[in-house]
């Protein structure tokens, strides 16, 4: 909304109630965005939202672009990493017995690229694109909880250069990224590398929890005034119903790995049989979070479809209501298929066959949501741009990945392909297919958005198909050498086994697919020095984001847009109506009632800080500290609290003293 | 680009037909928990690539379409929704329908497997261990209980129970041709029922990533007609063959007195060590170090002489000796027929 042209101002209804009521006295308020003329509303905002100047400026940012846009860079820089991993690992493995890599390193070469793409890279850069886009999809001037969301961040990269600075220092982990016990138990994981496993697990998903926290408040209760739960963009819902898995998944692998550092620190036998404990009371806790996993990942690359084809395909999704009860299904069901990663453990059969169906089920809301696109598509020929040709990507991989996955969820079946590369081919497919080829998607997508400026679209027509080559070439072999008898985390095979062609090839399609994602930097390089101007809406895109400028200004609109469409700039054309009222001279949000999007109350959001930052260093030694001794989280404690308090500490704002 | 996907794609047929005659492979079934399970696999594929295949269609229908350039998004053509919503509808309908019958199948292949071990007459105890199989034919008479490492002779044509534990971490048990995986649990035992409609030799390994040498941890099953089985059960009950030549007897010796001793066991001699495999048959064996390298003398020495070097991280500890006790036990272990 950077232009003056949209006038149709309304007063907010219950923001005269509000003052009536006497919720704020009058005599506390400063300047708001009523008559205001658009120059001096600009002038505030700017003002009163920026992030401070200098390095302690840009460390006490709250700002949820500034955060994302961190989050983004770091989570590529990530994927980077563990693609380098993986291109070690197919050069090992092009052909038997090579010599490359032995088995120390190739087994911490297969963990860090496991931890790495699922907890430094997949997760965070889906909650990241929500961090970015969901304040702005709901139209708000900020997330719920800024310092909470900084915070996160920080223990994020604590967590991922915790890692990675042992991989450097070759004590990473060489247990796979699930580090089953006893394996990672005291007995058989000697060393640190297992604890360093279960720390950063605990850091990483602390930040996941505090962002999905962050999201829930932020879509329930910071929404545009009549942006009812009908209203609301499928890409926040697919937001919304992932953060809820976050929240009861995440839980259960902290505790999982909460115990496993008991047991090797402290002296626990939690899983320990010898002693009355259980091996597989660890996959069960772990799995129950490890599936969840896959649609905490899988979910917000929907939420990308779900907004990416409606722009090209130049109408709103077909079966709205579909998709959202489909988000909602899949995250309900999420939670019941654990299992059918454990078929081989010898499980009770009847149980096992429940899983079976359970799992089955999972496929019918996929199915829906496949459906409903494929509708959404069938009213003319689309605009084919590079977001769009990655969406197609998506449906020619992940329908494969879902469909191999039904494969999997039979019982018998599955105890032949478990742990082989049928599976590696299977999750690839599922998680490169189903999410990465979306995030790739929205990167052309939202980048215009994010830099106001476009990627090239040639290179990414070329970025397109080496991608879909080189990962089809990597992958749809895996799935014959699988069912050639070829298991998983193997560093090497005898070459009588006759494995060794079809590895070379596959290695080369690896190359290949990793050679595509150079392109994608270079792309996004290119695009972010010399791209053509973007404007505000270079797809002529229906939801709030493309509303305000690109990039937005830090308060990200200028006045509170109000809502009267699922796609509002489509339904007013021109000009957006908009709610005036907020104060400009202090952070405030417009806070809004849960279903209807009632505009209820106004709030203060917090003013940057570097007590995040502070807080995050002081959790991060405490769990550095805590891999050698226990005591760490006695001494630990104490830098918390003063970092904490420094956190809280009253600004003598007149709330405050209430 | 098309013709580099072409190109790709006739590669890996190409290279798909070659494997197939693979000795470790769910595709080459020789059992009939195998066959069960290679006919599921070829059904549940035929099937996906039948509704992949829609899929795809439905997709590039729009590809053909005009564009819809012109037209206002939020103007949509209720009746043309209304046909939609009912074959959205219908294709949800079949995707149910297709899942309860793939359910169904999957229910009674597992009953189809259960059924094959339901007269085991043979009781097989299988035990992980890093990095290599533990195997104790169990017998009612227990001068006969036998112990061996890493092949499994079993009778062709008669179900046989595989019990599987472990005593460190979980392994996964899996010879592919014959049967699916069960995992090896510490603290926990697992049974498996397994039957190989002819004599022949089906190789498998670890499943379950176990550690370091994951990757060494094969194991061969050897199927042979029943009097051939009982023959090798007997042969493999004697105690180990006395050495003949004076090299062979320098080796039993140095066996002894080395560190060989403390961990494996030579049946009819003092070396009682249970914690590595039984060796009072080695030389009767088709592979060393759970089917790392060939059985031959070389081979031998060269395990011996470099354990960490054909198999790093492998418990098996460098012992210090000279050429000629290189020599001396390489022969001595050669003779243990």
């Amino acid at each position: 909304m950077s232009s003056a042209d949209l006038t149709s101002e309304r007063d907010l209804p219950s923001e005269r109630e509000a003052s009536a009521k006497g919720d704020i006295a009058p005599e506390r308020d400063g300047p708001r965005d009523t008559g205001i003329d658009d120059a001096s509303l600009h002038r505030w905002l700017a003002r009163t939202w920026r992030t401070p100047p200098g390095i302690i400026g840009a460390l006490s940012s709250v700002d949820h672009k500034v955060i994302a846009r961190r989050y983004l860079i770091t989570a590529f820089l990530f994927l980077c990493l563990g693609g380098l991993n993986a291109v070690v690992m197919r050069i090992q493995l092009s052909g038997p017995q090579r010599g490359l890599v032995g088995p120390d390193l190739y087994n911490q070469l297969f963990t860090m690229h496991g931890v790495t793409m699922m907890f430094l890279f997949a997760v965070p850069i889906v909650q990241a694109t929500g961090i970015y886009l969901v304040p702005l999809m709901v139209g708000t001037r900020n997330i719920a909880f800024p310092r909470l969301n900084a915070f996160s961040y920080w223990v994020y990269v604590s967590g991922g250069l915790f890692a990675w600075v042992s991989f450097a220092l070759a004590m990473a982990p060489d247990v796979g990224w699930f580090a089953y016990v006893p394996l990672s138990g005291p007995e058989y994981g000697p060393g640190k590398r297992a604890d360093v496993w279960a720390q950063m697990i605990t850091y990483t998903e602390v930040s996941s929890l505090a962002v999905a926290v962050a999201t829930v408040v932020t879509v329930f209760k910071q929404r545009a005034p009549g942006m009812s739960l009908d209203k609301i963009p499928l890409f926040v819902w697919a937001l919304l119903v992932t953060s809820f898995v976050v929240i009861f998944a995440m839980p259960a692998v902290m505790i999982t790995s909460t115990f496993l550092i008991l047991d090797r620190l402290v002296g626990t036998h939690i899983f320990n049989p010898a002693e009355g404990g259980d091996a597989l009371l660890f996959q069960h806790l772990f799995w129950f979070f490890g599936h969840p996993e896959v649609y905490i990942i899988f979910l917000p690359a929907t939420g990308m479809v779900s907004a990416i084809i409606p722009a090209f395909a130049r109408r709103p999704a077909f079966g709205h209501l579909g998709l959202v009860l489909s988000l909602i299904a899949v995250g309900f069901l999420s939670f019941g298929l654990w299992v059918h990663h454990m078929f081989a453990t010898g499980l009770p059969k009847l149980g096992a066959s429940f899983f079976t169906a359970s799992s089955m089920l999972i496929a019918i809301p996929n199915g829906v949501q496949i459906f409903c696109w494929l509708a959404t598509l069938w009213d003319g020929r689309p605009v084919i741009r590079t977001p769009l040709l990655f969406v197609f990507g998506f449906f020619f991989t992940f329908v494969i990945g879902g469909l191999t996955g039904v494969m999997l969820a039979s019982v018998p079946l599955d105890l032949q392909v478990h742990d082989t590369y049928f599976v590696v081919a299977h999750f690839h497919y599922v998680l490169i297919g189903g999410s990465v080829f979306p995030l790739l998607g929205a990167a052309y997508f939202w980048f215009p958005k994010i830099t106001g400026r476009m990627m090239s679209e040639r290179l990414g027509r070329w970025h397109f198909w080496l991608a879909m080559i080189g990962f089809n070439a990597a992958f749809f072999p895996m799935h014959i050498v699988g069912l050639w008898g070829m298991p998983r985390r193997v560093y090497t095979y005898p070459a009588e086994l006759g494995w060794g062609n079809i590895n070379l090839f596959i290695s080369a399609g690896a190359v290949l697919f990793f050679l595509s994602f150079v392109l994608f930097a270079f792309n996004l390089v290119h695009g972010a020095l010399r791209g053509a101007p973007a404007g505000d809406n270079p797809w002529d895109a229906g939801t709030l984001e493309w509303a305000t400028s690109s990039p937005p200004p830090s308060y990200n609109f200028a006045r509170i847009p109000v809502v009267t469409n699922v796609e509002p700039l489509w339904a007013e054309r021109g000009a957006l109506p908009v709610a005036t009222g907020l104060r400009v001279d202090v952070r405030e949000l417009l806070v809004s009632t849960v279903a209807e999007a009632h505009p209820d109350i106004r709030e203060k959001s917090a003013t940057p800080s570097i007590w995040p930052l502070l807080a995050a260093i002081a959790v991060g030694a405490t769990f550095l500290y805590s891999i050698f001794t226990p005591w760490a989280i006695v001494w630990g404690a104490a830098p918390i609290a003063v970092t904490l308090v420094g956190w809280f500490w009253p600004k003598g704002d007149p709330e405050d003293e209430e | 680009m098309k013709r580099l996907a072409w190109i790709a794609f006739a590669t890996a047929i190409t290279l798909f037909l070659q494997g197939c005659a693979g000795w470790q492979s769910a595709l080459d079934p020789k059992g009939p928990a195998a066959s069960e399970l290679a006919w599921l696999i070829w059904f549940f594929t035929g099937l996906c690539a039948v509704v992949w295949v829609l899929v795809m269609i439905a997709l590039a229908v729009p590809l053909t379409m005009r564009p819809r350039l012109h037209a206002e998004p939020l103007v949509i053509d209720a009746g043309a929704e209304n046909r939609k919503l009912r074959v959205v509808m219908t294709a949800v309908g079949l995707t149910a329908v297709i899942l309860v019958g793939l359910t169904l199948l999957s229910f009674f292949a597992n009953r189809t497997l259960a059924a094959i071990g339901s007269d085991t007459a043979l009781t097989i105890r299988v035990t992980g261990h890093q990095w290599w199989w533990e195997v104790r034919y169990e017998d009612a008479t227990p001068s006969r209980i036998l112990t061996t490492a890493n092949e499994i002779h079993i009778p062709a044509g008669e179900p046989v129970r595989l019990l599987l534990t472990s005593t460190d971490v979980i392994h996964s048990f899996w010879v592919p041709s014959l049967s699916g995986k069960l995992d090896l649990i510490p603290g926990r035992m697992n049974v498996l029922d397994i039957k190989a409609d002819k004599p022949g030799i089906y190789r498998g390994q670890c499943a379950e990533f176990c550690g370091a040498q994951h990757a060494n941890m094969g194991t061969f099953i050897i199927a042979e007609p029943r009097a051939k089985f009982d023959a090798w059960w007997n042969d493999q009950l004697q105690p180990a063959a006395a050495p003949t030549s004076d090299e062979a007897k320098a080796g039993e010796n140095l066996f002894l007195k080395r560190p060989c001793v403390m961990c494996h066991k030579i049946g009819g001699t003092p070396a009682g060590g249970t914690v590595a495999p039984d060796l009072t048959h080695i030389a009767s064996r088709q592979t060393l170090a759970a089917g790392t390298l060939t059985m031959s003398r070389g081979n031998l020495a060269a395990w011996i002489a470099d354990p960490q070097g054909v198999k790093p991280g492998s418990h098996m500890p460098v012992v210090d000796l000279s050429g000629d006790e290189l020599n001396a036990i390489v022969a001595y272990l050669e003779g243990l027929k």
